[in-house]
């Protein structure tokens, strides 16, 4: 029968009144906007408030909700860029922790294996040229030694690294188990960098999401271009500090086993030969800001960890009068000559900067070089006028559309028809309030899909109204049929709702960006019209029907 | 006074033609799919991979002085269009400017789109660039294929939820009607060589979900009436489900699409294609869930023998009160 519980009516109406105070301050978006800045402003502060911030924070009491709909760089405007990490950057990095580890466990067994030399690869693997291959097996075995056991899920008991012999060669390679870890991790450690220097830059809710194996996506609303973006986070700021071998002007000479050319920021056509392993790297920075030399030209000075300190206090002390190459990213910045010894940790980069370098340089450094290289698959800058432009034109079509559908209702379905109406209208604002409580993004196609859900939400109101039209055609009382006609139109809602979410939910798995918001837009949406058609609008049909006890139902 | 789009009674026997409509439908398929392979699809950069520069002046759009302003760069193929949109001021002239990609997985680099964006400037100074999007022909191409996976995914599941919850003629019409509205709206695509982006694909899925919703009504109107009239003819069974529901699919449609036309008038044309790829959706997808979806359950025939409850062929949901 008609009846639904007093405690079954006080849930549906507070799941609505919930759903409409989280959407409420959608209503007031920029002065909610303001106090949520704010409140976040004076978090990092240290709950210090200026009276600024205190006014902008009292804009909206802090007592009601104040979620909101992110919106999506399609809409605010700004910058998107997807990035590939090359992972393989790294792999030659950890050979040469790993050649620290092994040389001075052959040298020490240098009777039985000969001489012992490391020969250059490009393939990731590290590979030592020795001296009595007889003995080749022993050498191996040596080696093998060193690797320590990896803990995974799936690669129990393999190893860091494999060894293998060919010919006259021991060939050191990562296993399968830590490339994935070590691949796992560099992302791990891009992902943090360059969250360190977006933060830096201070712009509001940036996004930084992994996305696959090896990529991340970076979306900053409202800064000028995707080109600002990736100035900032493309360099690599890999910074070391590498002993001079000698200087050159040939930029096809060869630097020999173990070194590396590389040309010099400043001289044109001028090359620096150096050896290939840093004695410090910027890994040991503390701190970098932007300073003056004693000439007044702009620099950045840095201070080490101790461990930094302890060697470059070292190396400066035994190589008083000899050059000494400041290197980021594999290109020589400056290469000043020792003149004492440095034991504090701290120091000085001159070059040809400009202010702005330096304090960009100062910024690099201080958040961290990343472990690897990135390139740049995808970019894309929104103005943020064609945001606004593109905002304006779905409200207005979206109003429109509401409008639209309301009459069409009322007119198709009379009194009922406006109560569809009514549960249409909530069940939209229900919809956004899903969206902020959850701090979904709302896109271009997100406002489709709310759009789509306006039209598509009446469904279920029209299937029980055509329902209960058909059982008073079948003489049923008004309750009878009423009751009957939300029964029998069950099973299709249900199945016909789940079908489309199974759709949409296939969209948000697979999809990527705006799609992957129109998926959110669209499946919440079909939450929302479902409860509002089996709960809200029912109990509004029957706490109606309490009231008028009509005889007769037109529908 | 209530506005009806359909009499009160209807007894309108859709199968009286079947054949022509089936063959008006397998016609339209055919020439679908001919005109994706002789015309393609006018992909977007997101499935091609290239360069996408929306500029907007004062001054018109003049698209033969910006070619020659580009045209020294030599970049390749590049492609210009003037948009058109009702809610552009006079003052607002829009323009598109596609440049196909460069070499490498990368995406344009920063100097390509500074010197394209100087040769524009230099001949109209008072020109902007509201938009910018550059996608590698590596993520392009991964798109393309994340986006079949994603169709033919949705496909699979519905095909294995209506076996589930109804019969697998069931399914099998449903996914036959779902096959036909995607190609046709492929076809759409193809023969007026409209964009085909990434929201396309958005598009495409709902219009899935959409064609679905509307067969999955009927259909469970047909399994009600299948287990009601057990000596009716399976012809008179379709033919009275969907009359009975008739009037529930011809308001939904016609909200929907009030929705959708007010959506592709006043919304702006970066999204026109993709609301025109959903109007064209529900059209189709209405048409497709009775003359498509039902005329294929009507031949592939259907079990009757409801007699004992079978709790394989699915449960009704239903008596949540009672």
């Amino acid at each position: 029968m008609l009846n639904i519980s007093i405690f079954k009516r006080v849930v549906i109406i507070l799941v609505v009144v919930t759903g409409l105070a989280y959407a409420m301050p959608n209503l007031f978006y920029p002065r909610v906007e303001t106090h949520n800045d704010a409140v976040t402003a004076i978090e990092q502060a240290g709950g210090e408030a200026t009276p600024e911030l205190a006014a902008d924070r009292s804009a909206w009491p802090g007592w009601l909700p104040s979620n909101l709909v992110n919106l999506g760089l399609d809409l605010r405007g700004g910058a998107h860029l997807l990035a590939e990490v090359q992972v393989e950057d790294v792999y030659k990095q950890r050979m040469d922790s790993i050649w620290q580890e092994v040389f001075p466990v052959l040298r020490d067994a240098r009777d039985i294996v000969g001489t012992i030399r490391r020969v250059p690869t490009e393939d990731g693997t590290l590979r030592v040229k020795i001296g009595d291959t007889t003995h080749i097996d022993d050498a191996a075995q040596l080696v093998r030694a060193l690797a320590t056991p990896v803990v995974t899920i799936t690669g129990t008991g393999s190893t860091n690294f494999t060894v293998d012999v060919e010919g006259d060669e021991i060939v050191v390679a990562l296993s399968e188990a830590e490339k994935l870890a070590t691949d796992d991790r560099t992302i791990q450690q891009s992902l943090e960098i360059i969250r360190r220097r977006v933060d830096e830059v201070g712009t509001r809710e940036p996004t930084i999401q992994r996305q696959g194996e090896d990529r991340i996506l970076i979306q900053v609303p409202g800064l000028g271009s995707a080109d600002e973006l990736k100035a900032l986070i493309g360099t690599t700021a890999q910074l070391t500090f590498q002993p001079v071998v000698s200087r050159t002007t040939n930029p096809d000479q060869a630097p020999g086993p173990n070194n590396v050319l590389y040309p010099s920021v400043d001289e044109e056509g001028v090359y620096y030969v150096l050896e290939d392993v840093p004695v410090v790297t910027g890994e040991d920075l503390v701190d970098a800001q932007p300073s003056f030399d004693t000439n007044g030209r702009p620099a950045v000075n840095f201070r080490f960890n101790p461990h930094g300190a302890r060697l470059f206090g070292d190396y400066t002390a035994e190589n008083v009068g000899s050059p000494f190459a400041i290197v980021l990213d594999s290109e020589v910045i400056s290469a000043p000559r020792i003149n004492e010894h440095i034991p504090g940790g701290s120091g000085i980069i001159t070059g040809n900067f400009t202010v702005e370098e330096s304090t960009n340089l100062a910024v690099l450094l201080r958040a961290g070089a990343l472990p690897a290289e990135m390139t740049f698959l995808e970019e894309r800058t929104i103005g943020p006028e064609l945001g606004a432009d593109s905002i304006a034109a779905g409200e207005i079509a979206s109003l429109v559309a509401f409008a639209g559908v309301l009459v069409f209702m009322a007119l198709s379905y009379g009194w009922f028809g406006m109560i569809a109406n009514v549960a249409l209208i909530l069940n939209v604002a229900m919809l956004f309030g899903l969206l902020s409580a959850i701090g979904a993004t709302l896109t271009l196609p997100g406002i489709a899909g709310i759009v789509l859900t306006i039209g598509m939400a009446v469904d279920a109101n029209v299937l029980v109204f055509e329902r209960i039209r058909e059982e008073l055609k079948n003489k049923r009382g008004p309750a009878r049929a009423i009751d009957l006609g939300y029964e029998k139109a069950l099973s299709a809602i249900i199945d016909a709702n789940i079908t489309t979410f199974l759709t949409a939910g296939i969209l948000f798995i697979m999809g990527s960006g705006p799609v992957r918001g129109f998926a959110v837009t669209l499946g919440l949406g079909l939450i929302t019209s479902v409860f509002t058609a089996i709960f809200v609008t029912r109990l509004m049909v029957v706490i109606w029907f309490e009231r008028r006890r009509p005889k007769t139902l037109e529908v | 006074m209530r506005l009806s789009l359909v009499p009160k009674e209807t007894n309108v026997d859709f199968f009286s033609r079947s054949w022509l409509s089936l063959g008006l439908s397998g016609a339209l398929m055919v020439i679908s799919i001919v005109a994706f392979l002789v015309f393609g699809l006018n992909f977007g950069i997101d499935f091609r991979g290239g360069t996408s520069i929306r500029t907007q002046s004062t001054e018109a759009v003049d698209v033969g002085a910006y070619r020659d302003a580009i045209a020294p760069l030599g970049l390749g193929d590049v492609a210009i269009s003037e948009v058109f949109d009702p809610s552009f001021g006079p003052d607002e002239n829009v323009a598109m400017v596609r440049i196909q990609s460069q070499d490498g997985d990368e995406a344009i680099s920063v100097e390509t789109i500074q010197a394209v964006e100087d040769a524009l400037t230099a001949y109209d100074p008072n020109i902007t660039f509201p938009s910018v999007e550059s996608v590698g022909p590596k993520v392009s191409g991964e798109l393309i294929w994340t986006a079949i996976e994603a169709v033919a995914a949705a496909m699979a599941t519905v095909l294995i939820y209506i076996w589930l919850r109804f019969e697998w003629q069931f399914s099998l019409g449903a996914v036959a009607a779902l096959i036909h509205d995607v190609t046709l709206t492929i076809g759409v695509f193809s023969l007026f060589q409209i964009q085909f982006g990434l929201p396309i694909i958005a598009a495409l899925l709902t219009i899935v979900g959409y064609s679905l919703n509307d067969t999955v009504v009927v259909f469970d109107r047909v399994r009600e009436n299948l287990r009601r009239f057990k000596k009716l003819d399976l012809k008179e069974v379709l033919n009275l489900s969907i009359n009975e529901t008739l009037s529930r699919t011809m308001m939904t449609s016609v909200t929907t699409l009030i929705a959708l036309i007010a959506l592709f008038v006043l919304g702006g044309d970066v999204i026109r294609n993709f609301v025109f790829a959903m109007i064209w959706g529900v059209v189709v997808g209405t048409y497709s869930s009775v003359f498509v979806a039902s005329a294929i359950l009507l031949r592939l025939g259907v079990k009757r023998d409801w007699t004992k409850p079978d709790a394989e062929a699915g449960t009704q949901f239903g008596n949540s009160e009672t």
